[in-house]
Order: C-alpha cells, then structure tokens, then sequence
C-alpha cells in the first residue's frame, strides 16, 4: 500500500509539468496581454517595454516558464494584472467553488445513485425508461441553456431564488447553480449506476446471497450496493477536477466569483499569471482525487489489494 | 487483476468536461467483457460478435428512430435546399424577433433572418463538426493508444502520462486559451481543438481493449504460429478492440455538437457568416425572454441531434455488449 | 516585513476612524429631501482592469470609483459637461503656455491629510514617471520635462516635471512645452487628480484600500467581487452624497444585473443590456433613464494597407457608409440608445462646444442605390469582401456588426459583401491593432476624456497620435489643429478644429456610426439618478428611499 502510493506520487510529478507547461504554452500563444491593458488606444512604447519587463514577458518562454515554476515551489503565484496577488485571488475565489463543487457532488450522490439504483432494479419497467429519456435529454441539452432557462424561470418568472449569487455565495444560494452545474454528471452518474447494478444483480456472489436468504435490503446494499458503486466511485473522483474547472459557463450565468469566473476573467486579459496559477491547482485537485479514488477502491472491493 | 489496476490508465477516466466523461465510463463496463465467462469464446456456432450485434440492433426501435433521424440531418446536411427554399444570409432588420407567421414557420431572430432556414442550413456546420472531430479522435486515439496497448513498456508508460496531463486541463478552459486566437471564420480550428483535447479520451479506451484482446487465445496461438507483429494487430487485435472505441466515439459525436455550442456561447465557437446551431443558440440567448422562438428551434435541433447520436450509441453498446443482452 | 505592512496599514485605519467619529457628528444634517441620507445603495460594476490609481485607469469601471473618492482641480458638470473650478481656487495663464493654479483652502483626503499643491505636484509627477507604469501618463505630455521623465525608449533622465514648480501651500505654476489655451479644461480628467502622502508612503495598502479627498470612502474593497463605499462625513465640498453609501457588485456579464435588478437583488444598473431594452418601459416603469453621452462609434479603416489607402478608396469608404441603414439599426438592436452619427464628435458638447449636427452630410445617410454606384467607381471592394473586426469578449459587438454588415450586403446585392471578424480578446484585437495587421475595417468607440472638441479629433486622425488605430495622416487636418491648439479665442479655435473635421469629412477617415448614449435603469427605493456626459451615474446625488 504505501510503495503503491509512492509510486503513485513519484508518477504525478510529470504530469503536473507536463500540465502546467501544457498550459503555459497554450497562454503564451495567446500573445502579448499588454496591449489590451491601455484602453482604446496605443500604450506608449516605453510603458509598455516596462510592463513586459516587470512581468518577465519579455524573456523566451521556457525561461518564463522555469521562473515562473521555481516561484510556485516558494509559493509565489505572481500578481494579476490588477495589482492584486494571485494567492490572494484564490483564496477568495477557490472557497466559492469548492462550495458550489460539494452541492453539486451531493446532487450527484444523492440524486444519481438513488435513481440509477432504482432503475438498475427495475429495467425495463416505466419508471426505468423515463428516467432513461430524462437523463438523456439532460445531456442532450447545452448546460448554458439549461442554466438561462432555470434563472429566468425560478429566479425572474416565479421569484423562487435570487438570479445571482451575492459574494458571499453560501450554500443556500448555490443550490441552483449547483444543481445546474451538477445535471450532465448527474445523468451519468444515473446511467452508469444503473449499468452496473444491473450487470451485478446476475453475479454469483449476489446469488448466493439471495440464496442464503438474507433480506433483501441487507443483499441490496451490503452486497450489490458495494460492489457496484466502483465505477460510480470513479466516475465522481474524476469529476471534481472537471466540475471545478468546468463551472466557467455556469458561474458566468449565476454570476459567481469563484475559480470559473478567475480562469474567464485570466483568459480575457490574457493574464498568464492568473490562468496558470488557478490551473495548476486544478491539476493538483485532479491528480489528488485520482489518487484518493483508487485507494478507495480497495476499501470497496476486497479483491483488491495495492502492492 | 493487478494488472488492471495497478496501471490506472483504465481506472482513472475522465476529463473531457462533463460530457464526455459517460462514453468513457460506460465502455469500461464494456471493455470488461471479453475477460468475462461470456466472453471467453462463444460456445456452438461460431457467429460473429458483429453479426449478433446487427441482428439485435434491426430489432431495437432506439436504434432505428435514432438511425432514421441521423439519416435524415446527414441528408439535410448535404443538401438543406431540400426543405428550405431560402438563403440563410438574407435578412431583413425590419423583421427582428418578429414571431411565427405565413411562410416563415419559427419566426425571424434578431437580425431579421429567417429561423426555419438557418435551422435547417445549421445542421450541416454542426453535423460536420461533430462527423470530421469525431473521425479525427477516434483515429489518432485508436492509433496511439493501440500501439501502446500493444507493445507496451516505455511508450505505454509515456502515453498514460501524457493523457494524464490532458485529462488534468479543463476542456472549456482550453477551447477559450486556444480559440480565442483564431481568426479563420471556417470549422477547421474548432475541430482541430476538440481532436486535440479529445483524443486521449479514446487512446485510452484503444490501449485497455488492446490489453485484453492481445492476452486472447487466439492472439497467443497466432504468435505461436510465428505471425508478424502488425499481422497480428491487424488481423487479430483489432477487429476485435474496436467496439468500444465505436461506442465511445458515436456518443462522443453528440457532445461535440453540444460542445460546439458552449464554445460559441463563450464567444469562441465558429465565426459568421458560417450558420450553425451553435452560433444562433448563443446569439438568441440573452433575447430568452422577448422572443423565446429564437432559442427553442435551434435549441431543440441540437437537443434531438445530439440525443440521436448517444441513443444510436447506447443502442450499439447494449448490442455489443453480450453481458446485458 | 510583512508584519511592518500590516502594523501602517492598520495606524492608517485607525485615522480614518478617528476622521470619521470626529466629524460624523454633525454630518447628517445635509441629507434634505426625502431620501435617507444613511441608506446604502447597490449598483451593478466591472472589475477594473489596472490597478486603481488615479493615472493609471483608462476604463469606465475604474472610472466609476476614481469619480467617487476623488475630486480634482476640475470637475465637469454633471448636466452640462461644463469644466469648473473643484479644488481650483484659479487658474491664470497670459500666453497658454504658464499656468498659475491656486488651490482652495480647507480641502483635505478623508485620512485626514489636508490638499495642498504638493498633493497635486508629486501626483503628477508619479502619474509622468515612466517607471510607475502608469497607463494615463501621456496625460502630462503637455508638460514641460515630459520627454525627460518619460522618454520614449531608453531610461529616464528625471524624476519629477521641470514644469511644474510647487511656488506655496496652495500654489504651484504649471509650464506647458507648447502653446494649449484649454488645457485648463483637461484638469477635471481624473488622472490629474491629487494623492495623499500615504499613497507614496505605503503604496501596497493604499492599493488595497486607496484613500481619495472625494465624498466617499472605500470601507472594504474584495477585489473582483466587490467594492463597498460609504458616506464620508468629513467631505469638504458642496456635492456631499445624499445616500450612506454605494456598494459596488462585480458582474460578468450586464444580462445577469439587469435579471438580478427586476428581482430586486440590486438598485442601480447603468449599462442596460441591449437585448433587455425592448422590456425595459415595462419592467422598470419609468425607472429608466436614456440620456447622451461623449461616446462615438465609428469603424476605422488600415490606411497602412495599400488596398484601403489608393486613389478612390474614399469613394468605397464613403459607399460603406451609405449603404449603412444607422436609423433601422439604432431603432431595432440599440433600442433608440444610440443615435444616428452626422458628424465625428458628440452631441453633448453642445452646438457651442463645437458639435455640427448634419456636418458629414449625405455621406452619412442611407441610400442603397448610391452605396452601390460609389463602390463600383471607386474601384469595388478590396478583396471582393469586408470583414468588419471586432473583439468578441465584452460589449456585445457582434449584434451590430452582423446588423451593419447585413444592410451592407442588403444594399450591395450581394450577401457575402460584408462579414464580421471578432478577434477573441481585447487584448489581441488592440494587438491586431498596433501591430498594423488589420485587413478591413474595425471597430473604434472613443469616449472622451474631457468635453472638448480637440478631444474628439486630435489623439483619432493627428497623424500618429495614440489613438489613430488606422494610422491616417493627412497633413492639412494636422496643420489646422496646430492652429486650433494655439488659438487663445475659444470660439476661434473651435471653427479651426469643425475645419479640421471637414478634412476627415471629404476623405472619410472612418465611417461615423452613431453616438452612444448611457443608459440606467434603477429599484423603487431610488431616486434622483442621472448620468453624466462620461455615462458615469451620478452616485452623489441618488436619493435611496
């Protein structure tokens, strides 16, 4: 167990460069962000020298790049365009997003995996197939449309929730927001347990319970629950990454200052400093809960031993 | 076992934004099969797993109306005139947002331009999209992650990293770095994009099933028989890898074609004067409340497209996967 | 270090609370009307681009803030756009070129510190310097010893502007490099404004938290999120706020403040989204405010490409602009929140300030079938096609663009005359720009910096002035303005600057579009809300309840 999760470790330190050079490059392509900083007209060719110079740009990338990682290991992100210290932005702007990431996980857990349990158990019957049909409409339709059309309807037309999310953004004004970020992984979430708990109804060792004439809920969540929750489990641990990192579109429609809203602000003005710092904890978060699922997975499935 | 699991190239996957995380998900399940009792070599006659399959699928109804209705935009794609007689690109400000009316069934959007029209001459942006990034994915996917499923050692280990790190980067936040630089007004860049981000999703599921094909039987005695190495991938291994990346890539059609249109609602999406769903979706968005029309055609075109592609998708998976039939 | 930092930052706060209580005992009596004075109002913002000090924000949110906790020598009516004297007790000058300014007494910063000359002279010398990066310095270039602190490449031989001279606690003379007979008028822009001794003592805190000598001041600032600013009880001037406060919101995207504004989540949105305006008398009842302000839009054209620069390419350019239907475009996407353009300037300089209503002519007015013959002569268009450039992030572009391009190709027959090109970000799209590496025309809006006619005409078409994107040049519009600059009779100058106007006329330098105006729309609980020419709501004078 411990030589696995070394080993483990050992493997996320290229991964991490490679991702955060990966995405330093894709930055830089973007080009030269000072421009964009005088306004409707032509920053003045010595300001705008000095400019580069104090942002490092005006070195050779891979040189921007090796300062710019030798900084993040002293735990110096850079400054934003702004003034302002990248730390700085994200600790305000990583505590809205990991609260909007919980409520849409908990949408996930509770909704999805009990209505894929419920249809796992009964395929076939009506209740499976509509859920079926919902959750592919769920998919079909673009979360952006998905989010106007519940702030319009539940924020605008009925008055059930505010629009936006004040700053404070606490859990009870991200319900929304988080159910609509949540929805496409939901789906899936619903899918996949579905799949799976139908797959290990038919298992011997399901069988064997049944035969041994447990209750039915003791077979059902003991032992079919379990097992089949693997994939789910996985499928979850690898979303947070994505969700974090994916609430651009829906932290732009609530109006929410998290990590989304950063990384949009970052890219817009082409500020490196910002993109890259938010990314490469993205990466971390990512890689972590990789890690975290699988040790999970021996705690699930006793099969499973780490060497 | 440790095998599997010990290469978490196969447990950990995920990462192209939410939506594409189901089609790698669910072809785990499927990618289990053949090391499964049923899969083992089918007792009796010796038919075909393709020839199963299609007996199955003549028979599923999803599988016909969504095959029915992806024949029906690919005809459309390829000649819109059929069913609308106008030019998407004539458009009368005068008409803006103007509502259903004689000869103009969905109304006018707010440029003046007729909604039925750009609907129907959308379809072909969005359908080449989605055809030309889901082609472009599953080759180089299948590619790379096949010869590193097959040989193995170094380069197996160098591509589970390398899709490591393109799973870590957010798909949205890449397509806003990456395509708000481009300038070209054609699908080329954005389909460039998604091949780029995308094909690690599928190189992944190409590597797993070639892992399992490649400890086959068959696969053993053909090498026993002295039979070449690209004779082996070839003839042996990849016929019998490539449903999953099948099941994968079709369901992964359809988010493209949504992907499309998050892209254009961030501002980097295709460009005018090209006409896509996409283009319309994100310029009627903010118009939600005046005139609902302008949103709901193209909306729902792209819904049912893409609810067409993950259907047919579905549809193939349960086909192929002799385990839940 | 660190510790150091916090130990000034929080003695600084500590005089602004004593500031506070010592004058907040009588600071209620001035509310009148029937507003609460303590009342507290939201209104919707942008996160502002640059840090915010006053020589460095080039933008309308930081603008916002700068116009709230600062107030200059100047300052432009809010109604009229006029510049009058603020902090300026006089300002003489017998040749344009030496100003003598004598501020007022008893004016201090809300820390405490009083306003005196030093305030404004190491203001602007911080703003000039080259190596404070301040984005607005080219301000001062007017000033004497500007090339010394500011040159163009290589360091900086000076630290400070031989032209300004600190002759008392409240006087200092201004020397200019050339002859500018209303240079006085600028001062109300506010990077000419004053800074307190803290911000040079502890420049990090006083950007956390700048500290102004305007009627608010900032209680706490969450950098993109959110600004609070309250009542300062100890403000000096006439214009005391009215409310307790105005507690800024960042927004994304103005679709969201104005959707959380018809909730009632917020009091105040001042740029009311496009799509919304069509609802807008229904929704807000009245409460919706329309009026005009110093903004032009016009499209610019690369005179760097030999395509757009031959003989009779003014002739397609004037083409483009006929075959441009402004009124169908401003009365159907803009919703009457822009008007028509007929000349290169601004309605809200008043006929007396220099503004020509019709001056540009028939080469403004839609007519299809002439667009279409002064194309053809002038030798059709450049590639067979237009692409209008535009950057697609902020400002909602695309709409207009597709409109324009739409009647373009409406009044050409042909639809593919015209299309638009967003370039991603703002960023690039100047980039694109000062690079010279547009191929069509492009977008140009221009908000003016102060309501002066040369404003509208120098830094767009002097030959290689900072905002001539298209890089026109023509030497007959650059002599006039010459002449304009040096003329000490006002009336005088502005006949030469309309005279430099009809030269970007006949060889139609950039298409005018139209003129924007601002737009506000507000809650229940206020009243009293205006704009000013800048589109900047006048937050002093809401009423909240």
């Amino acid at each position: 167990m411990g030589r696995y999760v070394v080993r483990r470790l050992l493997q996320m330190i290229p991964v991490f460069i490679g991702a955060t050079l990966l995405i330093f490059l894709m930055v830089n392509v973007m080009g030269d962000p000072i421009a964009g900083l005088c306004g409707e007209r032509q920053c003045d060719p010595a300001t705008a020298a000095q400019l580069k110079k104090e942002f490092g740009l005006d070195k050779p990338v891979w040189q921007q790049y090796l300062t710019y990682m030798g900084n993040v290991f002293t735990g110096d992100f850079g400054t934003a365009f702004n003034g302002q210290k990248v730390t700085e932005l994200m600790s305000t702007a990583f505590p809205v997003t990991i609260r909007l990431t919980i409520v849409a996980i908990l949408f996930e857990i509770v909704i999805g995996i009990t209505l894929g349990v419920v249809t796992g158990l009964r395929r076939g019957h009506p209740v499976d197939t509509s859920v079926l049909l919902l959750t592919l409409v769920v998919i079909s339709v673009p979360t952006f449309v998905t989010g106007l059309l519940l702030q319009l309807l539940l924020g605008v037309e009925w008055g059930w929730i505010k629009p936006s999310v004040s700053p404070d953004a606490n859990f009870g004004e991200l319900i929304v927001p988080g159910l609509v970020l949540a929805s496409v992984s939901l789906a899936y979430v619903t899918r996949l347990t579905r799949t799976s708990i139908a797959e290990n109804r038919r298992s011997d060792y399901v069988r064997t319970a049944v035969a041994k004439g447990l209750p039915r809920r003791r077979v059902v969540v003991r032992h079919l629950l379990r097992n089949s929750l693997i994939p789910v489990i996985t499928f979850i641990g690898t979303d947070i990454g994505a969700l974090m990192g994916g609430a651009i579109v829906t932290e732009r429609i609530f109006n929410i200052h998290g990590v989304g809203y950063q990384l949009y602000q970052g890219i817009l003005r082409q500020n490196t400093q910002t993109v890259v710092g938010f990314v490469t904890v993205l990466v971390l978060v990512f890689l972590v809960a990789n890690l975290l699922v699988d040790l999970l997975y021996a705690v699930l499935d006793p099969r499973i031993r780490y060497a | 076992m440790p095998e599997r699991y010990e290469s978490e190239g196969a447990i950990s996957g995920a990462g192209m934004g939410g939506a594409m995380d189901l089609a790698v998900t669910e072809a785990e399940t499927l990618e289990r099969t053949p090391e499964g009792p049923d899969g083992s070599g089918p007792a009796g006659k010796p038919r075909s797993l393709w020839s199963d399959a299609w007996r199955d699928l003549r028979r599923n109804p999803v599988f016909i109306v969504s095959a029915l209705v992806i024949c029906f935009l690919v005809v459309i794609s390829l000649w819109p005139s059929l069913i609308a007689s106008g030019n998407p690109l004539k458009c009368d400000l005068a008409k803006a947002q103007e509502g259903s009316q004689p000869g103009h069934p969905f109304g006018y959007d707010g440029q003046g331009c007729d909604v039925y029209t750009r609907t129907v001459y959308g379809a072909r942006k969005s359908v080449t999209v989605g055809v030309c990034a889901t082609l472009g994915v599953a080759l180089l996917g299948s590619v790379l992650g096949g010869l590193a499923g097959f040989f193995g050692g170094f380069w197996d280990s160098l591509l589970s990293r390398v899709t490591d790190i393109f799973f870590a980067i957010p798909v949205v936040l890449g397509g806003l770095v990456l395509l708000s630089v481009v300038t070209s007004n054609t699908v080329w860049p954005v389909i460039g994009f998604m091949v780029l981000l995308g094909w690690p999703q599928i190189s992944r599921i190409a590597r797993g099933s070639v892992i399992t094909a490649k400890q086959n039987d068959y696969v053993q005695a053909a090498r026993a028989l002295g039979a070449s190495n690209s004779r082996i991938l070839l003839r042996h291994i990849a016929p019998n890898a490539v449903a999953p990346v099948i099941v994968v890539a079709t369901i992964a059609l359809g988010t493209y074609i949504a992907l499309e249109a998050t892209l254009s609602y961030l501002g980097v999406g295709l460009k005018p004067p090209t006409v896509s769903w996409g283009i319309d979706i994100s310029a009627a968005s903010p118009y939600i409340r005046n005139a609902p029309h302008m949103l709901l055609w193209p909306a729902g075109a792209l819904a049912i497209t893409v609810l067409a592609f993950i259907m047919l998708g579905d549809a193939v998976r349960d086909a192929l996967d002799p385990k839940l039939r | 270090m660190r510790g150091a930092t916090h130990a000034t930052w929080a003695a600084g706060a500590a005089a602004i609370a004593l500031a506070a209580t010592a004058c907040g005992g009588g600071g209620s009596d001035n509310g009148g009307g029937s507003g609460d004075s303590g009342a507290v109002l939201s209104s919707s913002w942008g996160d502002p681009q640059n840090p915010l000090e006053p020589a460095n924000t080039n933008e309308v949110q930081g603008g916002k803030v700068l116009d709230m906790i600062f107030r200059g020598l100047k300052r432009y009516d809010p109604k009229t756009g006029a510049a009058q004297d603020m902090l300026a007790e006089k300002i003489d000058t017998s040749d344009s070129t030496n100003f003598t300014v004598t501020v007022k007494s008893g004016w201090k910063f809300s820390n405490g510190e009083p306003v005196t000359a030093q305030s404004f002279v190491d203001a602007w010398n911080y703003g000039a310097s080259l190596k404070n990066n301040q984005k607005n310095a080219y301000f001062f270039g007017y000033i004497e010893g500007y090339d010394k602190v500011h040159p163009d490449s290589g360091k900086q031989t000076a630290d400070t502007l031989s032209g300004l001279k600190v002759t008392g606690e409240r006087t200092f003379t201004i020397k200019l490099s050339q002859k500018f007979s209303t240079f006085p008028d600028t001062l109300g822009y506010p990077a000419f404004a004053p800074l307190p001794k803290a911000f040079f003592d502890n420049h990090a805190a006083w950007i956390k938290k700048p500290v102004g000598n305007g009627p608010y001041q900032i209680q706490s600032y969450t950098k993109g999120s959110k600004m609070s600013l309250r009542k300062w009880d100890g403000y000096p001037g006439d214009d005391k706020a009215q409310n307790g406060g105005v507690d800024l919101k960042v927004y994304t995207d103005n679709n969201t403040a104005y959707t959380d504004l018809m909730a009632g989540n917020l009091d105040l949105v001042d740029d009311v989204p496009a799509a919304q305006l069509k609802n807008v008398k229904a929704d807000l009842q009245g409460r919706y405010l329309n009026t005009p302000a110093g903004i032009i839009q016009t499209l610019s054209f690369p005179f760097y490409d030999k395509n757009w620069n031959k003989s009779g390419s003014q002739k397609v350019r004037k083409g483009l602009s006929m075959a441009i239907n402004r009124k169908q475009i401003t009365d159907t996407i803009f919703q009457k929140t822009r008007t028509p353009a007929t000349d290169w300037t601004s309605p809200v300089l008043g006929e007396k300030g220099g503004f020509q209503d019709g001056l540009c002519g028939d080469g403004c007015e839609y007519k299809p079938d002439e667009a279409k013959k002064l194309v053809k002569e002038g030798g059709g268009l450049p590639g067979g096609q237009v692409r209008i450039g535009y950057n697609a992030d902020t400002g909602s572009h695309k709409e207009w663009v597709d409109a324009v391009c739409n009647s373009i190709n409406n009044a050409l027959d042909n639809d593919k005359a015209c299309v638009g090109n967003p370039v991603g970000t703002f960023a690039d799209f100047r980039n694109k720009i000062t690079a010279k590496k547009m191929t069509g025309p492009f977008r140009a809006g221009w908000q003016m910096d102060y309501p002066l006619i040369q404003n509208f005409l120098q830094p767009l078409y002097y030959t290689n002035a900072s905002s001539n994107d298209g890089h026109w040049s023509n030497k007959d519009f650059d002599k006039l303005v010459n002449q304009a600059n040096s003329e000490t009779d006002t009336a005088k100058a502005i006949s030469l600057f309309q005279d430099a106007e009809k030269v970007v006329r006949d060889n139609m330098a950039a298409i005018p579009l139209w003129y924007q105006n601002g737009s506000a729309g507000w809650s229940e609980r206020l009243s009293n809300v205006a704009l000013n020419p800048f589109s900047v709501p006048v937050y002093n004078e809401i009423k909240v309840g």
